[in-house]
């Protein structure tokens, strides 16, 4: 099956790395187990019985049509669906082998644990600073203020970000641009030093310049951290994630390294998917 | 798809007549709304130009008041006899005593008791006090004579503020000849110059013989009347001679037409009477109060004219002349006070005093300070609005106290922690409908509730401002969950996602957003109580308090009541009083309110 012709994909702007050491799913270290997992808003059956592996350190992609659930599952794995009166969620994750669903577990470390970056950027109405060392701060992850502005200094550092706002600590974080309030959003997100980052769509409302950077900060980023990220765009799946995962109806139809199920889909409705037939 | 087969659709006419007609009939619609719109505006903001400018005039001659610079001389022997210079012995003194002497040394000529008690009345009872600290707090002052303003009652403030009499001066034609320069004198002049005087005065009994007459018509036209039911009822007798019921009846009615009757021929006597003093043109012409006041100034003195006719005069001295010599033309005056003494709350003896003291210059007006300085008081030169500012300001401390971390606690908890189940519904329908309940069931409670069960003190600002922070409670639970609903919900999940409890995520982000939103509400309850009246008057809080309250459990009154119980009281003094302190009560309402707008401009949020 050539559908590689078929499909026009742009030119990417990096090498999709096939990286040697995440190219067989046994060889690497599992950091969240999903079994089973259903999701109900209400009576609507919104995800049916999903069940993923996510290697560490390393990038997957949910990609699919408007609807199908990927948002909605990523949202479960920090428990961010508790926020919803009508949601309810039954299977089993597990990240670490620990059951996050476990009533004995802390919601709030959880969060600190996995981190989440939004569709639009949010940051608090409050400095540069200060949105970063918000969650340090409420954590206990420092002992005193230079432990504080260097946790600072370094989330800056990474997100790529430090350049540009250095001189700006004090301002609102709401005054930045787009581009940058969503680095400042995953500056803010890698302060607390999760094990997981989650990221639902993060670059659908900024422009590509603005893209490109996010995603070679996100292909930075997976040497420390385990990126789930929620997409709509395939040529952005296909640059940034090592392994996919398609979604359809609430149903994962199919997931497998990303080299794969771009050119060689196992499912059908995979092919049509990233062919262009439908979504 | 493209089907020839459908039918095409039409295009909307802009070019026909009936289109153009169309087109401008919408215009019309438009520019009518736009009028109506305006004309309502304008109606609106005519009345309230209208009300504050009443206001504004009613209440500014209150903000001013006159005073006498006088001479006091502090007579030792009255205040300090054995010069001990300690300063209760001074307070002690008699210091009312100088200041009268102070004025009667301006009018040596008042001897008799009534005259001087009327001169004593020309100062408020309040004036010796500001002399009395100032000697108190200089006791070296003892012996010596100082120049002190004094203060003067309100019916000499209120006379030079024109609510006196309008007053007119003509000069004299002719050579006037007084008779004497005090005491009961009569004044001739060498040409008819009262004639026009005694014209008015003919013309003023004319006017009055009128309307005697008119009155007198009116009770013949109520005597037929009742003759027409006598005469029915006679018939009804002469039917039933023994109905006891129709006997009296006729009894009482015979009875009401004989002294109606006596009335109307009183009016008819009293009537001819002034219509007889009208025919005669000529004749001298008592005056009495019920007329115009007129004087004749001459020789530097006042004659009152007690008896008038068309060269002279005859009348009774209030100032003394310096000489009984005749008066050129043109220097002396005929003086008339346009409004009747009966009329006027000065008599025409004060009123010749109140206008030499002018006339030397001894008047001052100067502003009210003491209106803001001092409590309240039975009169009304000395009455001020510190203790009701002062307890509206306690009283509004207290409601803020309690209603401020009680209502956003309250409306935290149903925003973000109560569980939706039909009891929070229940509480939610309640508070909303707590917002409705008329001010004055509040006050129902209060009495109930802390006077009377708890017995806390009556009329103290502590138990005002629990009252009125129930009435506020509501409006500052309904804007604060308002304030809540607005903050965009991606923050609060930025904060969940970053890790932060429930709790943390509201009071670290959600709250401080949420807060230009409650102080809004809460100075709009705050300048909503400031207002209330009819709960903290059934507190108590309508007593008459003298003494500026100093703590929350004193008795005390607030601004609202205060301007309630001025609008009752009798003194026309108090009429300007009460619109001034309109106007510091709607000062106070608008800073309270231009606050809340500055402070939402200030901490607009753009997300």
């Amino acid at each position: 099956m050539d559908a590689m012709a078929d499909v026009e994909l742009s030119p990417p702007l990096r090498e999709p790395v096939a990286d040697a050491h995440v190219t067989s799913i046994a060889a690497a270290h599992i950091k969240m187990v999903a079994r089973n997992v259903n999701v109900f808003y209400a009576d609507k059956h919104a995800l049916k019985d999903v069940s993923v592996d996510i290697p560490e350190r390393s990038v997957t992609a949910f990609i699919g049509p408007s609807g199908c659930g990927k948002s909605t599952f990523l949202r479960c794995i920090n428990r961010m669906n508790d926020t919803i009166p009508i949601a309810r969620v039954t299977g089993r994750i597990e990240i670490e082998g620990q059951d996050i669903y476990d009533p004995a577990l802390d919601v709030v470390q959880l969060r600190a644990r996995v981190g989440m970056v939004f569709q639009k950027p949010n940051p608090f109405p409050k400095s540069v600073y200060e949105n970063i060392a918000y969650g340090p701060r409420i954590h206990g992850l420092a002992r005193g203020k230079a432990e504080l502005d260097e946790i600072v200094v370094t989330s800056l550092k990474r997100a790529g970000l430090f350049e540009e706002v250095k001189d700006r600590m004090d301002d609102s974080g709401t005054g930045l641009s787009g581009g940058q309030q969503q680095r400042l959003c995953i500056a803010r997100a890698i302060a607390v030093n999760p094990e997981i980052i989650l990221m639902d769509e993060p670059c659908s409302a900024l422009d590509p310049i603005a893209t490109a950077r996010i995603e070679e900060l996100i292909d930075e980023l997976r040497e420390n951290f385990t990126i789930i990220i929620v997409t709509h765009s395939m040529q952005q799946a296909a640059r940034v994630s090592q392994r996919t995962a398609f979604f359809h109806l609430g149903v994962l139809v199919e997931s497998g390294p990303t080299e794969k199920i771009f050119t060689n889909p196992d499912d059908r409705r995979t092919q049509d998917y990233i062919t262009g037939r439908f979504g | 798809m493209t089907d020839s087969a459908l039918p095409t659709l039409r295009r909307i006419d802009v070019v026909s007549d009936a289109a153009r007609a169309r087109v401008r009939a919408r215009y019309r619609a438009e520019t009518r709304f736009q009028a109506y719109g305006l004309v309502a505006i304008g109606l609106t903001a005519l009345f309230i130009a209208v009300v504050l400018a009443d206001i504004v005039v009613k209440g500014l001659p209150a903000f001013t008041q006159h005073r006498l610079l006088l001479d006091i001389t502090i007579d030792a022997a009255e205040i300090d006899p054995r010069q001990t210079r300690d300063p209760a012995v001074i307070r002690a003194g008699d210091f009312a005593a100088l200041t009268r002497n102070a004025l009667r040394a301006i009018f040596p000529d008042v001897r008799d008791r009534t005259g001087r008690r009327q001169l004593d009345g020309i100062l408020s009872s309040g004036a010796p006090d500001p002399l009395r600290e100032r000697v108190v707090a200089n006791p070296a002052l003892v012996g010596q004579t100082v120049s002190v303003p004094v203060l003067l009652s309100d019916d000499a403030d209120l006379y030079f503020k024109g609510g006196g009499t309008a007053i007119e001066r003509h000069p004299g034609r002719g050579i006037a000849t007084p008779g004497g320069t005090s005491g009961e004198v009569t004044v001739l002049s060498s040409s008819n110059d009262f004639a026009a005087e005694l014209v008015t005065i003919k013309q003023s009994l004319s006017v009055k013989a009128r309307g005697l007459r008119q009155e007198s018509d009116r009770v013949r036209d109520i005597v037929r009347r009742i003759e027409t039911r006598k005469a029915a009822l006679e018939r009804a007798l002469a039917a039933a001679p023994s109905s006891t019921s129709v006997q009296e009846e006729l009894a009482g009615v015979t009875k009401e037409i004989e002294s109606l009757s006596q009335r109307f021929k009183d009016l008819d006597g009293e009537a001819a009477a002034l219509q007889a003093r009208f025919d005669a043109p000529g004749a001298a012409e008592p005056l009495d109060e019920t007329v115009p006041s007129v004087l004749v100034a001459i020789n530097g003195g006042l004659i009152k004219i007690t008896e008038l006719s068309n060269a002279s005069v005859k009348g009774r001295v209030l100032l003394p002349l310096e000489s009984a010599a005749e008066a050129k033309p043109g220097s002396w005056h005929i003086v008339t006070y346009m409004t009747p003494e009966a009329n006027r709350r000065v008599n025409d003896r004060e009123v010749s005093w109140l206008e030499r003291l002018w006339e030397l210059g001894v008047v001052e007006n100067v502003f009210n300070w003491a209106f803001f300085t001092s409590g309240d008081s039975r009169e009304p030169e000395l009455a001020g609005i510190r203790g009701a500012l002062v307890g509206s300001a306690l009283t509004l401390l207290v409601t803020l106290f309690l209603c401020l971390p009680i209502g956003v606690a309250a409306a935290v908890y149903l925003e973000e922690f109560a569980p939706k189940n039909r009891l929070t519904e229940i509480i939610e329908v309640n508070i909303n409908n707590l917002a409705a309940v008329p001010s004055i069931v509040f006050g129902l409670l209060g009495l109930a509730m802390f006077l009377n069960f708890f017995g806390l003190p009556r009329s103290a600002p502590l138990v005002g401002g629990l009252v009125l922070a129930l009435l506020v409670l509501p409006t500052i639970i309904i804007a604060a969950r308002a304030a809540f609903k607005a903050v965009p919900p991606s923050i609060k999940e930025a904060a969940l996602g970053v890790g932060a409890s429930h709790q943390q995520a509201i009071f670290h982000h959600v709250l401080p957003l949420a807060m230009p939103g409650i102080m809004t509400g809460t100075i709009i309850g705050m300048a909503h109580a400031l207002g209330e009246t009819a709960p903290l008057l059934m507190i108590g809080m309508v007593a008459f308090i003298v003494e500026v309250p100093s703590g929350i459990t004193d008795a005390a009154t607030v601004l609202p009541v205060q301007i309630y119980l001025w609008s009752d009281l009798p003194e026309i003094a108090f009429q300007a009083k009460t619109a001034a302190a309109i106007m510091v009560l709607l000062v106070f309402l608008f800073v309270m309110n231009g606050a809340a707008i500055f402070l939402r401009k200030r901490f607009e949020r753009r997300w």
